[in-house]
């Protein structure tokens, strides 16, 4: 293993010795908790473990929910109102539920723009990006699918509008469609294999969460400087960083106690803030809800989507070349898909040397338009589709594309970067001085 | 390179290749179920046609019925809404061919290939924007007729459809499709 130097786990008594050579998961599990940490990690590195814990959260609470959920059309709306009623702390359970799926996607996006901004995906991370890449289309087809599972208005349309996507696909669309719904429209076959999918999906993240964490303690964690740990010694190792336990364990603990002081006030005090009123009608395939939304955390995709109509030029270059194949629908699903593949191809498309926005003068000000963007498409596609708003959505959507195929890639030559830090040792101790720099710990202050 | 090495060579070759040939059909076979149980079953398949009694629908109005889980538009046009749908050009249109499963699949997107009858009475459509699936909300859009007479106006990505049900503005490529039907007699219609 060619990892960070370090202490490795060395069994002591005849019994771990006994157990080490025959399965070796003490170790396993000792070198992953001690791995060494950059020590000048900042908050921004504090949201792997929340999505840790949202991914526990929602399969605990899913395990027990289905144990008093019904997966068929005609029950499922009642037996979620049964939860809620009957259930003892079935409501509880049912917000935990549903705002988890919030929370995770609170922390993914926090977790997402942390690795954008400190070039987390750079060489050699791109395996970790990836995956994390991956993880994150998965958790959005299972929360998308979850979604279904209430069987209330916004429920069916949303299903009916995302399983829409795949008919717009040119020739094979409309039998893809049907073999996703199990018939020609929405219907129970749907309801119950999206239950099914429900159900399974987190499974393959949590394996793909472990691929990611392995990845990642391959090469090691990045952090605030880009700069990477010294691997000359193991002494030298030490200097950049500190053992994951006890240091990052504590200070990621803190962090998520307070992120779920939020949550708790969120479920405990306005569980449907961030759901929809029309959720609680049954679903009714005959009337379609004035205004479909899809929830919180897919408008910015949804705005994409919906940014391209027939009036767009691209869009009528790409029907004229393609001879009629991409049409203005098709366009944008592809840009809708697409919008997530540029992203996942950034650790290619970013041209830079320096790994850390932190050097980057002109890096961050994209940077930060980025985000603000991010926000604009979220807000534009929770608003109806008419006026001002397919512009000011389109004109979001350009930049989304601009900034992962041009910018980015423009910038790394245009660009004087910052001088970085030698190591994370000089970083550290330009932060918190020079007397927390023997052995790695810090100097005691008095408390009072 | 001697006989016997060539010889041996190219028969460890045929096992690979047989083997890795095998294999994949093997699992092919053994993934096909897998995919296909996913299409719709026979029961799902078997609701192809039904037939509604449309005695009761009035001049200016319309009923919505479910056909193979989607709705189904069956409207009793007025005067004004026929004259209409018919001094549209189909230059003037977004999608200029009928969508009409009654007809020859080029026929154009005049109104007379779109209406079920020859005076145009009778207009049945799918009542399912064909842009993402929403739909339609009626008697509503910008080729609503004044005093919101026909046209209708899916709210999900706001498409505009005329008094003859063919697309005119909005994200939607094709005019609402018209599903096979006939008058099996006088207030009888067959879908399907």
């Amino acid at each position: 293993m060619s990892g960070i130097p370090h202490d490795h786990y060395e069994p002591s008594t005849g019994g771990e010795k006994w157990l080490h050579s025959r399965l070796p998961i003490v170790g396993l599990l000792y070198d992953t908790l001690m791995i060494p940490t950059p020590k000048n990690l900042n908050w921004m590195w504090i949201w792997g473990i929340v999505l840790a814990f949202c991914l526990a959260l929602q399969i605990i609470t899913g395990i027990v929910l289905v144990m008093h959920y019904t997966p068929h059309v005609d029950l499922a709306f009642g037996s979620i109102e049964h939860i809620m009623r009957n259930v003892n702390g079935g409501a509880m359970l049912r917000y935990l539920h549903m705002n988890g799926a919030s929370l995770f996607f609170v922390a993914v996006y926090a977790h997402i723009f942390r690795g954008l901004y400190y070039g987390s995906y750079k060489a050699p991370r791109e395996i970790t990006w990836i995956v994390g890449m991956l993880i994150y289309l998965l958790m959005m087809g299972t929360a998308f699918m979850g979604y279904v599972l209430p069987w209330g208005q916004m429920s069916f349309w949303g299903a009916t509008v995302i399983t829409g996507l795949f008919g717009a696909i040119p020739l094979i669309g409309e039998s893809i469609q049907t073999w996703l719904l199990g018939g020609p429209a929405v219907d129970n076959a749907t309801l119950n294999r999206f239950f099914s999918l429900h159900y399974l999906l987190p499974f393959v993240i949590a394996g793909l969460v472990i691929v990611h964490i392995w990845a990642f303690h391959t090469t090691g964690n990045n952090n605030p400087t880009g700069v990477e740990v010294r691997r000359t010694s193991k002494a030298d190792a030490e200097k950049d960083t500190l053992p994951f336990w006890p240091y990052f364990v504590i200070k990621d603990m803190f962090a998520l106690a307070i992120v779920l002081v939020v949550f708790f006030a969120v479920v405990g005090f306005m569980p449907n803030y961030l759901g929809h009123p029309d959720n609680y009608i049954e679903a009714n395939p005959l009337v379609t809800p004035a205004h479909i939304v899809p929830e919180w955390y897919f408008l910015p995709f949804y705005a994409i989507l919906r940014a391209f109509d027939g009036d767009v030029w691209v869009v009528i270059a790409a029907n004229f070349l393609t001879g009629g194949i991409v049409d203005a629908k098709f366009f944008g699903v592809l840009a809708m898909f697409g919008a997530i593949v540029v992203m996942a191809l950034v650790p290619w498309l970013d041209t830079s040397s320096v790994r850390s926005g932190r050097y980057r003068p002109m890096f961050k000000w994209w940077f930060w338009l980025f985000v603000v963007n991010f926000f604009v498409l979220m807000w534009v596609g929770a608003m109806p589709a008419e006026g001002i708003y397919p512009y000011i959505a389109l004109i979001g959507s350009t930049y989304w594309f601009a900034y992962f195929l041009v910018i980015l890639p423009l910038l790394g030559v245009l660009e004087k970067p910052l001088p970085q830090p030698d190591t994370i040792e000089d970083d550290f101790k330009a932060h918190y001085g020079k007397s927390s720099t023997n052995d790695g710990a810090p100097a005691a202050t008095p408390a009072e | 390179m001697s006989n016997a090495e060539h010889h041996e060579g190219t028969r460890r070759d045929f096992l690979y290749y047989a083997t890795a040939g095998a294999g994949a059909v093997a699992t092919g076979a053994a993934v096909w179920p897998l995919v296909n149980q996913m299409n719709p079953s026979a029961d799902v398949l078997a609701l192809s046609s039904i037939r509604v009694d449309v005695s009761g629908v009035a001049e200016g109005s319309q009923i919505t019925v479910k056909w193979l889980g989607k709705p189904v538009f069956i409207r009793r046009r007025t005067p004004v809404e026929i004259e209409d749908a018919r001094s549209v050009d189909v230059a003037d249109l977004v999608d200029q061919v009928a969508r009409n499963a009654n007809r020859d699949g080029s026929a154009a997107a005049t109104d007379e290939n779109r209406a079920l009858d020859e005076t145009g009475e009778w207009l049945v459509q799918m009542g399912v924007c064909t842009h993402l699936g929403c739909v339609p909300l009626g008697n509503a859009g910008d080729y609503a007729l004044d005093g919101g007479v026909g046209g209708w106006f899916c709210p999900c990505h706001g498409s505009h459809y005329d008094t003859s049900g063919r697309i005119r503005k909005g994200p939607a490529p094709e005019n609402l499709p018209v599903p096979p039907a006939e008058f099996v007699d006088e207030t009888t219609i067959l879908l399907g």
